[in-house]
């Protein structure tokens, strides 16, 4: 909301300045945005008639004007378009200092001689206008200052209120916000109500009584809406951001902003037989003031006359039935239109209007006579006519009726560790409009009043004394509480850890967004179809992913696109995976690795990342759990992946993620540079470790015996390790493979495999004869199982 | 017995003069050998009297210790020389570049949520986590913001067909929490949140970390304490800190608070850090806990807006572009 500081002021004035003004309301929650100038700094600059105006010798576009400052004449050279006789004009005279500093001096335009400038709106920054000079009205005082005649030294102060202040979208409501903080007491202008001078009424129904509790609507006749409203009203609705339409209009809209009251006013020739405020009907349309044609719907409330609806109620009215330039009678209505009613309508047509943003936060519900008369005594004022009586039509059962509400003295104390005097707490609501209705030792009940829709219960009395007396001087403690150690199982193994673990094999840590491309989705994971979402900001962005790696494959593209090809990415987060129980998400941990093994460096030809350095991050990352031999790799097939090069990651015999040379056809699609590894598994997997159980050393020696193996390349060592387990005894303690051999020596389709194995027994020394007998039947069953034979 | 002293500093020379090892062994060999000249001294012995013997003895041993010491002063001396020049051959260009892996680095959103959590872990809170696709009741209705409240305008929500929505902050992880959990809780929830929102300042996407403390009497002092507390160990500044009245429907009373800075022309400059406030009664009774018998606070702050100004970031999309020339420079 925006707002002339001098309207306020003459609402309220507390002897405070502006700044300390601003910096109060600001305190007090009504967050200050910005604070304007109303006009630019300028000075010289006065009310002047322009006596005639001629064209210019010798320039078409310019104009040869005489104004009058009410004591001499000027001659002075215009190029603006309505420059003309008869018009009362802002004249910077000579020795005029306009904003930007700009000195005005006597000069010369084509051989005329000009002295001083008539200004636009535009050049004196008071509004946008450069289209020609202002114009002002006829009864501007020629010779006065424009400044002082247009009460140009205000600030507009545009504060942004939280929902629940719709009271203080008003400069009523504002100043008994202000008068509150100041203790000072309100000075509004004087108001009365207008007795009617005709007995004419309008038919008025209320089929909708919880929609709108209360309607009052008041006929005017003989109203003269030729003349623009007058230039003060006109100058406070610029400031509060609003643009001058009639005068009629122009009323309504001041008195919006002076009490906060919307109100519309029909064309009342214009209105067929009678008003209902009703539901609309599903599919009922309506060409609204905008000339927006909306298609309403049974939650719509509607302002209709016998031919339909004439206005969305609270919204905005309908362009058929509102006044115009030909409009002598009208009727002007003030409702008052419950917020639930009215919440969200607007906004699901793509609306926001003065009125909608009042009435969803809620509108005095006792201000609508007060509205009515204000509005018809300055439309009397102003445009003349004769008022009828007012019309009201209330529904008390639905009308609000205030809450009453219980404030306890010990509850106030001890939610805000401060103990008020019960003097303090009265004034302080009391002036904020809460009727004080009963009070013992205990505490006090209080009445809300009728323009806040924010106290219905006990904490949000404790509130306003707290924001009133101020939250920055209420006391400030650190929380005591009871020293718990809370339980932190050793198992867990705690997301910071994995982390670091991943720095410290020189991975950086990408954040990447959770919403990505359809199209690259789908080609990353054929799986799963993933969720959509319904308003997403852009098609690149539209369904959540059922996998990190999309949005790493960018990361990694981003980055070869910038020159840097050495490439070591992770991310941790939730994945968001369909099935029949519901949508899974699920905490993953991924990565990606491309480019050079090392970084550049003087120890020797950099060599390409592979599949191995991508499984050794991961090995380093399962020995976390203390139980890394649970993780197994085995070959398998992925969308994403290279078919000879992708493996499923499993615990155990639960599949926990892949793991992989990133699919040659996506490296090319994606336009990157060489190959990309990449990797996904499950965090629950990760962090859920084991507590370290300690097996008792053994004192006697091991034994090491080395065997090769040639066997047919197809067979994975895993199956190898797995026969050696199987057969080689209880004692057997690790099984390494030192070597692995294709090639020269070794018949083709083949490879060879070296292995160790040492045993080791807890409670004496093995000898040779056992040890060769495990030995030997582990050669005998790969013979057997494997078609392996010894190599020489 | 005349010639012992010109023996000796013979000896004495020639050990000087000596180049290595061998030469060395040879002169001891000459001079103190089985068939050395100082050891044929002793034989000589023989032609004196018995009361001359033990002094000539005496004098021919030290005239051999003294060839003996100096043999063994060459040869430590040439040995450290060998060292000395072995070590000089195998000097290195130190300033050279280590082998293997570099550290990579953490992010700076999680750095400052981390940070944030291990303040609040030394004083007793747990980290809550919830889930992103939400439903409306713990994103909105158990926050006490019913479907037709204004404040749903402020939260530019992502919706799925289905009703869900992405959270738009993460005070949903509270009511979870308070769901399963009655007081004392403590809690912070850090974590992803969504607005369908894009420009300079905003983000679709972006991070919040929520605090819910509830406990017996827990008040509103409490909760500026243990903000006041918080801003000054993450910014490690005496940091001068306002609040304001505010409104979240969550909250009553509801604050932002801000941070004083000093401006570009030496004024008094705010600027607002986070949103805070007394858990609403409604939101309590909605996730059932009691509001009679216990009180509590909640805050929430965006990770981003700290973590640029802890470290001077100036652009909120560089948290989501992952340039490696910007997440490198957080270690």
């Amino acid at each position: 909301m925006k707002f002339s500081e001098k309207w306020l002021r003459e609402w309220v004035n507390p002897a405070i300045s502006s700044d300390e003004l601003i910096a109060q309301i600001t305190l007090a929650g009504l967050e200050v945005d910005d604070v304007d100038p109303a006009a630019g700094e300028f000075s010289g600059v006065i009310v002047a008639e322009v006596v005639a105006a001629e064209q210019h010798p010798n320039a078409d576009k310019l104009r040869v004007c005489t104004v009058s400052d009410g004591t001499a004449e000027h001659q002075v050279v215009c190029g603006a378009p309505n420059a003309r006789a008869g018009i009362k004009v802002a004249y910077a005279t000579v020795g005029a200092v306009l904003p930007g500093n700009f000195k005005i001096k006597k000069a010369k335009l084509r051989q005329v001689e000009s002295f001083g400038m008539l200004c636009a709106g535009a050049e004196l920054d008071i509004n946008e206008e450069n289209d020609g000079i202002m114009e002002l009205p006829a009864d501007a005082p020629v010779g006065g200052d424009l400044r002082e005649y247009m009460q140009l030294d205000d600030q507009i102060i545009d504060v942004d209120l939280t929902p629940n202040r719709g009271d203080c979208l008003s400069i009523a409501g504002l100043a008994r916000e202000v008068g509150v903080l100041n203790s000072t007491d309100l000075t509004p202008p004087t108001m009365s109500e207008v007795a009617p001078t005709i007995e004419d009424t309008f038919p008025i129904k209320v089929s909708d009584p919880q929609g709108c509790p209360r309607i009052t609507a008041r006929v005017v006749r003989g109203i003269d809406v030729s003349k623009p409203s007058p230039q003060w009203m006109q100058e406070r609705l610029r400031r509060s951001g609003i643009r001058s339409i009639d005068a009629a209009v122009d009323i309504t809209a001041y008195v919006m902003l002076e009490l906060g009251q919307p109100m519309h006013a029909y064309d009342l020739a214009l209105l067929n037989g009678s008003i209902n405020v009703r539901k609309a009907s599903q599919g009922e349309q309506l060409t609204l003031l905008n000339e927006q044609l909306v298609e309403l719907n049974e939650e719509i409330l509607v302002i209709a006359d016998n031919e339909g609806a004439i206005g969305m109620a609270g919204i905005m009215g309908g362009n058929s039935t509102g006044v115009n330039s030909n409009t002598t009678d009208v009727l002007l209505e003030a409702a008052f239109f419950d917020p639930i009613t009215i919440a969200g309508k607007a906004r699901s047509f793509g609306l926001h209007t003065d009125a909608s943003h009042r009435f969803e936060r809620g509108v005095d519900y006792a201000l609508q006579r007060q509205a009515m008369d204000r509005a018809t005594q300055l439309l009397l004022d102003i445009c003349g006519g004769e008022a009828g009586p007012i019309i009201e039509q209330v529904a008390n059962e639905t009308l609000p009726k205030g809450e009453q509400v219980v404030l306890r003295k010990q509850r106030l104390t001890s939610l805000l560790a401060f103990e008020f005097d019960d003097a303090q707490v009265e004034d302080i609501l009391t002036r904020l409009g809460l009727e004080l209705v009963s009070k013992d030792d205990a505490g006090w009940t209080f009445k809300s009043p009728s323009w806040r829709f924010d106290m219905a219960i006990e904490a949000d009395l404790i509130e306003e004394v707290a924001r009133v007396y101020g939250y920055n001087n209420l006391p400030s403690t650190n929380p005591v509480g009871s020293m718990d150690i809370p339980a932190k199982p050793e198992m867990h193994r705690p997301m910071s850890l994995l982390r670091h673990h991943m720095v410290s094999r020189g991975y950086q840590e990408a954040i990447t967004y959770s919403f990505v491309a359809p199209e690259l989705m789908a080609k990353m994971d054929d799986q799963n179809t993933p969720v959509a979402l319904a308003n997403p900001i852009s098609a690149d962005m539209s369904v959540m992913r059922t996998s990190i790696w999309p949005g790493l494959a960018k990361a990694v593209q981003y980055n070869q696109n910038r020159q840097q090809s050495r490439v070591r990415l992770f991310e941790t987060g939730q994945r968001f995976i369909p099935s029949n129980d519901g949508l899974q998400q699920e905490d993953v941990i991924a990565g990606v690795i491309s480019g050079s093994r090392d970084p550049e460096s003087w120890h020797g030809k950099a060599e390409s990342v592979d599949f191995f350095d991508l499984k050794g991050d991961l090995q380093s990352l399962f020995d976390l759990t203390g139980e890394g031999a649970s993780f197994t790799f085995a070959k398998a097939e992925h969308v994403a992946l290279h078919p000879g090069q992708c493996a499923a990651i499993f615990k155990n015999s639960e599949q926990v993620g892949y793991a992989g040379a990133m699919h040659p056809g996506l490296v090319k699609e994606l336009g990157l540079q060489g190959p990309a590894f990449l990797f996904e598994v499950n965090l629950a997997a990760l962090q859920a470790g084991v507590v370290p159980a300690f097996n008792a050393l053994s004192k006697y020696p091991e034994v090491r015996r080395d065997m090769a193996v040639i066997l047919d390349e197809a067979i994975a060592v895993s199956q190898v390790e797995g026969i050696i387990k199987q057969q080689a005894g209880e004692h057997l303690q690790q099984v390494n493979l030192f070597d692995v051999y294709a090639g020269k020596g070794i018949e083709p389709g083949h490879k060879s495999l070296a292995l160790g194995l040492t045993w080791q027994h807890a409670e004496r020394t093995l000898n040779d004869d056992e040890v060769n007998q495990w030995f030997d039947k582990v050669v005998t069953a790969m013979q057997a199982q494997l078609s392996a034979t010894l190599r020489s | 017995m005349e010639n012992l002293n010109q023996l000796v500093e013979e000896g004495l020379a020639a050990v000087e003069a000596a180049q290595d090892e061998g030469a060395l062994d040879q002169i001891r060999v000459q001079y103190l050998g089985k068939k050395g000249v100082l050891t044929a001294q002793l034989k000589s012995l023989g032609q004196l009297s018995a009361e001359e013997r033990p002094a000539a003895g005496a004098k021919i041993n030290e005239a051999k210790q003294q060839v003996q010491d100096a043999i063994n002063t060459k040869r430590t001396l040439m040995a450290s020389a060998a060292l000395r020049a072995k070590l000089a051959s195998e000097s290195i260009d130190v300033s050279l570049s280590g082998r293997g892996q570099q550290s990579g680095g953490l992010h700076p959103v999680t750095m400052t949520m981390e940070r944030i959590e291990a303040f609040f872990a030394q004083i007793g809170f747990s980290v809550a986590k919830g889930p992103e696709i939400e439903d409306d009741y713990h994103n909105f209705e158990a926050l006490n913001i019913p479907s037709h409240h204004p404040a749903r305008s402020m939260h530019d929500t992502f919706f799925f067909d289905d009703g869900t929505l992405l959270r738009t902050h993460t005070s949903p992880v509270q009511v979870r929490t308070m769901e399963q959990q009655q007081p004392p809780i403590r809690v912070i929830c850090p974590g992803r949140v969504y607005r369908c929102d894009w420009d300079q300042t905003h983000s679709p996407m972006f991070h919040q970390v929520e605090g819910l403390l509830v406990d017996d009497n827990i008040s509103f002092a409490d909760l500026k304490g243990i903000l006041h507390n918080f801003l000054n160990v993450f910014f490690e500044q005496d940091l001068q800190v306002r609040y304001r009245p505010s409104y979240f429907p969550f909250t009553e009373p509801s604050i932002e608070v801000d941070i004083g800075y000093t401006g570009a022309n030496g004024e008094q400059k705010w600027m607002e850090i986070l949103g805070c406030g007394m858990v609403h009664p409604n939101v309590l009774t909605a996730s059932g806990v009691d509001p009679e018998k216990y009180t509590g606070f909640a805050f929430g702050f965006g990770v981003e807006r700290l973590a640029m100004l802890r470290y001077g970031v100036k652009d909120l999309r560089l948290f989501f572009e992952n340039d490696l020339k910007f997440l490198s420079q957080f270690g």
